[in-house]
């Protein structure tokens, strides 16, 4: 039987040869992630065993990733004792797989994960938290889970609910113009397929436009899948996956590249030519109302977010310090930067990225996932509009109802901060 | 029968029905109180507990769109709400399911503030404008783990029957 990727994985995690679109499996984990609401898991993970003579014991520890990022460091004592719970918890259960708020070694979940060699293509890796999508940036099947299912995987080892979901294939040809990157893509996409036209479908991507594209913005397009309400996005492995686990994640054993059939069916294919694209922008309230950048230019920004899982990456920073690089940002506009992990900040320090975005007017914040759900730093005053590289605009979501947050590529994001208005960026340069 | 206390378009956000900012509060004992917390007339009504258990939302579709927060689920099973809706996004639907809370997924449904509806096994019945809409029937493990009162007592048997 001939099977799209995520079949494959799905079939090998459930011990058989092939799965069928639509049935309900129950796959074996390889990883499961959790941040801050490991608080939430455990609780609900005890009340599993509540009433039971078992000792509330998870399955495989080794297999358990926690990672706090939403709010570090803690921005409230409430925030904080949770933080306390779970470093116990991660004793007593021996998780070895632990970031805390600590120099080289926090981060987003959604870059720890990858850098620190965690996600293997072939994987299941499932998260709770909706960007766990990110993952299939690496050829494995990442998807979002609540709490209480969590908890049911730390008890069980496997998820007990997965109905197999079809595939749209999405063909990426072409080569990006100057200024025009993975965001941009993935924007244009979620735009063309709207906010819904994904919900309980992969989107599998292939092309050469993917294939000549690093890891840092195959994780972007992942990244924002679930956007598109997709269950996961996911590149198929190639040279470049096994060149970012071996030189960047340190990966050294075997590494299992498993591939789609090439005559798999497909719920639709999808072609993009990214020639063919400028920069892209997601306006207020929803992420599928996307325009080209031509229709938004002008408008005036009061705060430019760069960082997030989404485009927080060396390769975002790198871009955002060469377009503000001698430069001042606009008097009345501030520029708030996170890098996505301890060692991106790290590699940006080194490199001078920093210094470049500092000189500029920028604040760098930690690492973490900052203003883009509202609740650490960030926040929007009445009527304010933002501009960011984040994933999200919902109303209300960089923690103000009355403000608005436009979405956009680090590029624009930094040539906006020049301005102090959604600008084009124009300087003619590779951007590899 | 029981009533219809607000009516949604489509896409309404897991950070429309409970704000980010609210998150450090996890325990589905103290979600309810966020319940559409920037939605102040609706987030009173519910905190004043001026509506019975039981209630109905009605929304469009992709209810519960956005993050896998949990309390999005947990804030509303607190009032023992009954959403129905033309379709729920992925995470929300599933994280209903897994506490308990009682949704409806109703492509055709018809339904204004102030309605009375009537849910049977397979239909929803508007007894106000005198029309009935079908429910399209949750998996049957979905219906397992509801039937069983959730994914913690489903979880529960599933480790005592590996003993």
């Amino acid at each position: 039987m001939v099977q799209t990727l995520v079949q494959k994985i799905l079939a090998r995690a459930c011990g058989r040869d092939s799965v069928e679109v639509g049935e309900i499996v129950e796959p074996k984990v390889s990883l499961a992630m959790s941040h801050e609401n490991a608080a939430l898991v455990m609780n609900q993970f005890y009340d599993i065993y509540k009433g039971t003579n078992l000792d509330a014991k998870i399955w495989d520890s080794s297999k358990i990733a926690i990672i706090f990022d939403h709010r570090v460091p803690a921005e409230s004592s409430k925030t904080a004792t949770n933080q306390k719970l779970i470093r116990e918890f991660v004793k007593e259960q021996g998780i070895e797989k632990f970031h805390d708020i600590r120099g080289d070694k926090m981060g987003i979940c959604h870059q720890i994960l990858p850098e620190s060699g965690y996600v293997r293509p072939g994987a299941v890796v499932v998260g709770t938290d909706s960007h766990t999508t990110s993952h299939g940036a690496l050829g494995a099947f990442a998807f979002g889970i609540g709490a209480t299912e969590m908890a049911s995987v730390w008890a069980l080892g496997t998820v007990l609910n997965v109905p197999v979901p079809a595939t749209i294939k999405v063909n990426v040809h072409g080569k990006f113009k100057n200024n025009v990157y993975p965001k941009d893509l993935i924007l244009h996409l979620i735009g063309r397929l709207t906010n819904k036209g994904a919900n309980y479908k992969v989107l599998e991507f292939h092309g050469e436009a993917i294939e000549n594209m690093p890891t840092s913005g195959r994780l972007t397009v992942c990244n924002m899948a679930v956007e598109a309400g997709a269950t996961a996005g996911i590149i198929p492995p190639d040279d470049e996956t096994v060149n970012y686990l071996r030189n960047t994640a340190g990966v050294t054993d075997e590494i299992d590249m498993l591939l789609p059939d090439n005559d798999a069916e497909y719920d639709s294919v999808v072609d993009i030519d990214v020639a063919e694209l400028t920069p892209q922008i997601a306006r207020p309230h929803t992420v599928d109302n996307v325009a080209p950048i031509q229709d938004v230019t002008g408008i005036k920004i009061d705060q430019i977010v760069i960082g997030s899982c989404t485009n927080g990456r060396l390769d975002d920073i790198r871009i955002a310090a060469e377009t503000v690089s001698g430069k001042k940002i606009a008097d009345d506009v501030r520029l708030l930067v996170f890098p996505a992990s301890g060692k991106i900040y790290r590699q940006a320090m080194e490199k001078g990225y920093l210094m470049d975005l500092m000189n500029a007017g920028a604040v760098i914040a930690n690492p973490g996932c900052g203003p883009c759900l509202g609740v650490h730093q960030g926040a929007l005053g009445d009527g304010e509009k933002a501009l960011s590289t984040t994933n999200r605009n919902f109303k209300g979501r960089m923690g103000n109802p009355d403000a608005e947050v436009y979405l956009c590529s680090p590029a624009v994001a930094a040539a906006s901060a020049i301005k102090g208005v959604i600008t084009e960026p124009k300087e003619e340069k590779e951007n590899g | 029968m029981a009533k219809v206390i607000y009516k949604f378009g489509n896409d309404i956000s897991t950070d429309l029905i409970y704000p980010g900012r609210f998150m450090a509060t996890v325990l589905p004992s103290e979600t309810p109180q966020y319940a559409f917390a920037d939605n102040k007339d609706l987030n009173k009504m519910l905190v004043n507990k001026e509506v019975p258990e039981g209630s109905i939302i009605i929304a469009g579709k992709n209810f519960g769109t956005g993050s896998s927060r949990e309390q999005a689920a947990s804030t509303l099973k607190g009032y023992e709400l009954v959403i129905i809706a033309k379709s729920f996004a992925r995470i929300f639907y599933q994280n209903s399911v897994n506490l308990g809370l009682r949704i409806i997924i109703c492509p055709d449904c018809e339904a204004d503030k102030g309605d009375d509806i009537v849910i049977t096994g397979n239909k929803v019945i508007n007894t106000t404008k005198d029309m009935e809409f079908d429910i399209i029937p949750h998996s049957k493990t979905r219906q397992e783990i509801i039937d069983a009162g959730g994914l913690i007592v489903y979880t529960r048997k599933r480790l005592l029957n590996k003993k």
